[in-house]
């Protein structure tokens, strides 16, 4: 066992785990936080986004213990006091999603995207960017309107991009 | 039009839990006490299994027990089943191999359930298994759908040569007549590629016993839970069907692929009591390719017969479709009754024989996967209209038109009837928006860059709205496909509908409650979808073969009339007026004539106090239930056109323009619509240019993650252009067709027209990946091809 101490969703958490742990086990079974999902296990998939020190990782190819000491934030953590945030709400209103099951790691890598690429983020660049996400349900046309929207909106709460 | 009734584009109710990452998926489920399910699955395609030792398995860190299908032999558990009886030609039933849910004696495919090891933790369970040793006699695989039949390799011993059934739909005659007179016969040779589903979510299930009640519970990733507790207690014998509650929380999508009854749900549920903890298994994607039922895998010889003036008078189609190594739920249905009776396609086709042999191979099973035999009907047809149109010299676009069907009902010679239809309209519409009339302009443009440019079509028909169940008795099936429907009004007026189907993605939280807020004129945030609980549910047939708009909201909008129908008798005790005197209108029950009226909401407070009438009278309460069973299938059809560009010298092909106009009927939420046609769109063109599940010759499978088996992504696709005309469908109250397989079954044919087009030849299988399209390229004799 290894003890692990990182700030998840701006709480801090220390825990004993077997060192093999990956951090979306984790997030999942130590903390309950099952909006990090599973969708493969040779990190193609991307359902399992988070974001560690504010950037876009896959917690299943991630080992709990290489989170130490850091920030860690998951889809649970994003919306700010019942709020949506930006990107969250951009993806229900232009219907990014239809199961859900790889909507957190999509919204994750897109908050990430528009960090990287700016809001104006045209749509060849964020298909080529979400390179690393499956979306089995939606054929991505809506999420590549949802992120784009959700771009220009994120410019528009800086607010809330800061609380990151 | 009210802004949350029929045909508003409703944001969908679910997407706060989803977005805010609130979904509770199977995974997502931990019950107390739990432990951890590892299956040791077969690393052979075939082979005998001498014996087992799970001796030194057993006393490894953490393991709870080890079991084997001896143990489901002893508790006699039953194998699982197929059903959909189809009978052969000569009129003997299909030759269905036994399918225990753990190995008895032999292993049929690559991922065959050997033994389950329960654990403490998975990392445990999955330790031990590869402490188990076990002895195979390793035997001869039989893999090629096409050599099935001809392969020394046996199966099962119920068919000594691999062939599940010998089956034919048609005339013979009178189409060997008709091919005897044609002027000409377009002849054609297709695969339809083998698939694997891969929702995102694996597959999954939890079991649990109560030993106080007696009473099981499975969480499991299912489509539909109740027939899964049908077939869990009727057919597989683990627990008594009023003892077992079956739950199907959110699902990360089906496809087909969670319609099925599989091993692992069983054994979680079986194995639950003999450990007396409840027992929790995941898949993990690795598994979920090895053993998730695949989909697709025929392969066919077709040819269409025209007469001297370019009418299609004949088709005649034989197909060897693979349905693995055992029989899987529905599997024998998907190349037999969901394929031929499509092969009419929209075309007026006097005369149509087709024969599917059935075969089994040492793969894992085929079943239904997104439009289910439908798909491969419209590859069969549309690829053989183009080819044909091309051989004619005709334009492909008004050759399809020529032979379309116009009069409604129509008869056709594979056992449909098409109710309603206009493939012109949905023609015309597809060519002004993909803008045809410029296509050549178009095609010069990207000839001057040294690219190849085709433009492909693809007027498909699907049957949806699944199915009349005396129909499909008496075609084979072995339930009734109607659904139910339970509506409860509450005493302050809000509403629970509690609905068979099931939703994985679809959106009927919002789309049902659009229905009931449209008749019943009160808000959609005052109703509520019950789904996937068969403790709350009373019955239901599930969501797939998009049937949950034509029949599950038809049986929402039967019990909605029953409660408005009873709101009229309280109305008329409350207002003193007589019954016949009631109207509702606009969420209001009133006095016709007068402007005395009350709210629907306060109408169910009167009907639950009932202090308004006697008991003797009128029964207090306002719930009603409806069961409804289609009249017909629906016909959902439409025109996708496919532009593509080619780089010859890469092979990469490009998809420029997507043109979707499709004829679904009454639409409840175009958004939600508009999001299946995307889908589906995606998931053909991915069977088109990317995906194809392959078997090596000793049965391995190669294409067992998704390193190497290609999904679409976010840059393989562009956006779509879509388009919709409506003929309301008559054979339901709501006039819907259904939308969720259209795009899948679309796609294929017209991605692979387009190529064709481009290349100047026929000669190309899917996947067209890089790499044959390259090839393709250089064999055909366009000007690029000699650089
Ligand atoms: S779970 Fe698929 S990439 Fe992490
Ligand atoms: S919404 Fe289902 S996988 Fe993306």
């Amino acid at each position: 066992m290894t003890t692990v101490s990182l700030t998840v969703n701006g709480q801090s958490v220390t825990a004993d785990v077997d060192p093999r742990t990956l951090l979306v086990q984790f997030l999942r079974e130590n903390l309950r936080l099952t909006g990090t999902h599973v969708g493969c296990d040779t990190s193609q998939c991307g359902a399992c986004v988070v974001h560690l020190n504010g950037q876009a990782v896959k917690s299943c190819t991630t080992l709990a213990v290489q989170a130490n000491a850091s920030v860690v934030t998951t889809i649970e953590g994003i919306s700010q006091g019942g709020d949506l945030h930006p990107m969250q709400a951009a993806f229900r209103e232009h219907h990014g999603l239809q199961c859900g099951y790889c909507t957190p790691g999509m919204i994750m890598s897109a908050i990430d995207i528009v960090n990287r690429k700016g809001n104006a983020v045209d749509e060849q660049t964020i298909r080529a960017e979400l390179e690393g996400n499956l979306c089995r349900c939606t054929g991505y046309h809506n999420i590549v309107k949802a992120v784009a929207a959700g771009a220009q909106a994120m410019a528009q709460a800086p607010l809330q991009q800061a609380a990151e | 039009m009210t802004a949350t009734g029929i045909g508003a584009p409703v944001r969908r109710k679910e997407d706060q839990r989803f977005v805010t990452g609130q979904g509770r998926y199977v995974d997502d489920f931990n019950r107390p006490g739990q432990a951890h399910a590892y299956f040791l699955r077969s690393p052979h395609a075939h082979a005998a299994i001498r014996s087992i030792d799970t001796g030194p398995a057993t006393i490894m860190p953490g393991v709870i027990a080890i079991f084997t299908g001896d143990d489901l032999a002893t508790d006699k558990i039953g194998g699982l089943i197929c059903g959909w009886m189809i009978h052969s030609k000569d009129g003997s039933p299909m030759k269905a191999g036994p399918h225990p849910a753990l190995a008895q004696g032999k292993v049929r495919y690559v991922g065959d359930h050997v033994a389950v090891v329960i654990a403490e933790t998975l990392a445990q369970a999955k330790d031990a298994a590869e402490a188990i040793v076990v002895d195979y006699d390793v035997l001869p695989a039989v893999v090629d759908t096409a050599q099935a039949t001809k392969a020394s390799v046996q199966v099962h011993d119920v068919s000594p040569d691999n062939t599940v059934f010998n089956w034919h739909l048609g005339n013979k005659d009178e189409t060997e007549a008709a091919f005897a007179r044609a002027k000409h016969v377009t002849k054609i040779d297709l695969v339809n590629n083998r698939l694997v589903p891969n929702p995102i979510e694996p597959r999954a299930a939890v079991g649990e016993y109560d030993f106080g009640t007696d009473n099981y519970t499975l969480y499991t990733t299912s489509q539909n839970p109740h027939v899964a507790r049908l077939v869990l207690s009727a057919f597989i014998g683990v627990a008594p069907e009023h003892k077992l509650r079956v739950i199907a929380p959110d699902v990360g999508g089906g496809f087909g692929s969670k319609i099925f009854i599989y091993a692992e749900e069983t054994v979680c549920v079986w194995a639950a009591k003999k450990v007396k903890r409840p027992v929790k298994w995941t898949s993990d994607r690795s598994e979920a390719f090895l053993s998730d039922a695949h989909g697709r895998d025929h392969v066919t010889h077709a040819e269409m017969a025209t007469d001297e003036n370019g009418k299609i008078i004949a088709l005649r189609v034989h197909t060897t479709a693979n349905l693995g190594a055992y029989l899987s739920t529905f599997s024998s249905s998907v190349p037999t009754y969901l394929y031929a009776p499509l092969l009419s396609g929209q075309y007026d086709i006097p005369a149509i024989y087709c024969e599917v042999d059935g075969v089994y191979t040492n793969t894992a099973p085929v079943d239904a996967y997104r439009g289910a035999g439908r798909p491969e009907a419209t590859f069969v047809v549309e690829r053989l209209v183009e080819k044909t149109a091309r051989e004619l010299g005709q334009n492909p676009a008004e050759f399809r038109r020529k032979n379309y069907i116009t009069q409604f009902p129509h008869v056709t010679p594979v056992i449909m009837t098409y109710d309603t239809g206009d493939y012109a309209a949905s023609l015309d519409k597809a060519l002004e928006i993909a803008d045809y009339k410029n296509f050549e302009q178009r095609k010069q443009e990207s000839v001057r860059r040294g690219k190849l440019r085709g433009i492909g079509f693809s007027s498909y028909i699907e049957a949806c709205g699944i199915a009349p169940s005396q129909a499909v008795g008496s075609l084979g099936a072995g339930v009734g496909l109607w659904e139910s429907a339970e509506v409860r009004v509450n005493p302050t007026g809000s509403v629970e509908v509690l609905t068979g189907s099931h939703s994985h993605g679809q959106g009927h939280e919002t789309t049902f409650a659009q229905l009931v807020s449209d008749r019943l004129g009160i808000s959609i945030d005052q109703v509520s979808i019950v789904h996937g609980d068969t403790d709350k549910v009373q019955f239901g047939m599930g969501t797939y073969g998009s049937r949950s708009g034509a029949v599950g909201m038809s049986a929402i909008a039967k019990a909605i009339d029953k409660v408005i129908a009873k709101g009229k008798k309280v109305a008329a005790h409350v207002l003193e007026a007589s019954e016949g005197d009631i109207e509702f209108k606009d969420g209001r029950f009133g006095v016709a004539g007068t402007d005395r009226s009350m709210a629907f909401g306060e109408i169910a407070l009167q009907a639950y106090i009932a202090h308004k009438f006697s008991g003797q009278d009128l029964e207090p309460g306002l719930k009603e239930g409806a069961f409804y069973d289609p009249t017909n299938f629906t016909f959902p059809a439409g025109v996708h056109i496919c532009e593509v560009e080619i780089d010859p010298d890469t092979g990469v092909t490009k998809i420029e323009r997507w043109t979707a106009v499709d004829d679904f009927g009454v639409i409840i939420n175009p958004m939600i619509v508009e999001g299946q046609v995307h889908g589906g769109i995606a998931q053909g063109v991915g069977q088109a240019l990317l995906e194809g599940a392959f078997y090596d010759e000793s049965g391995q499978l190669i294409t067992a993650s998704f390193n190497d088996y290609c999904m679409p992504r976010a840059i393989d696709l562009p956006s779509f252009q879509v388009g919709m005309t409506v003929t309301p469908c008559p054979s339901n109250p709501l006039g819907i067709k259904g939308c969720g397989e259209a795009g899948a079954i679309a796609a294929p044919p017209a991605v692979i027209n387009a190529i064709t087009d481009a290349l100047g030849h026929e000669d190309i299988a899917m996947p067209a990946t890089p790499q044959a399209v390259w090839r393709a390229a250089q064999k055909s004799r366009m000007p690029m091809a000699a650089e």
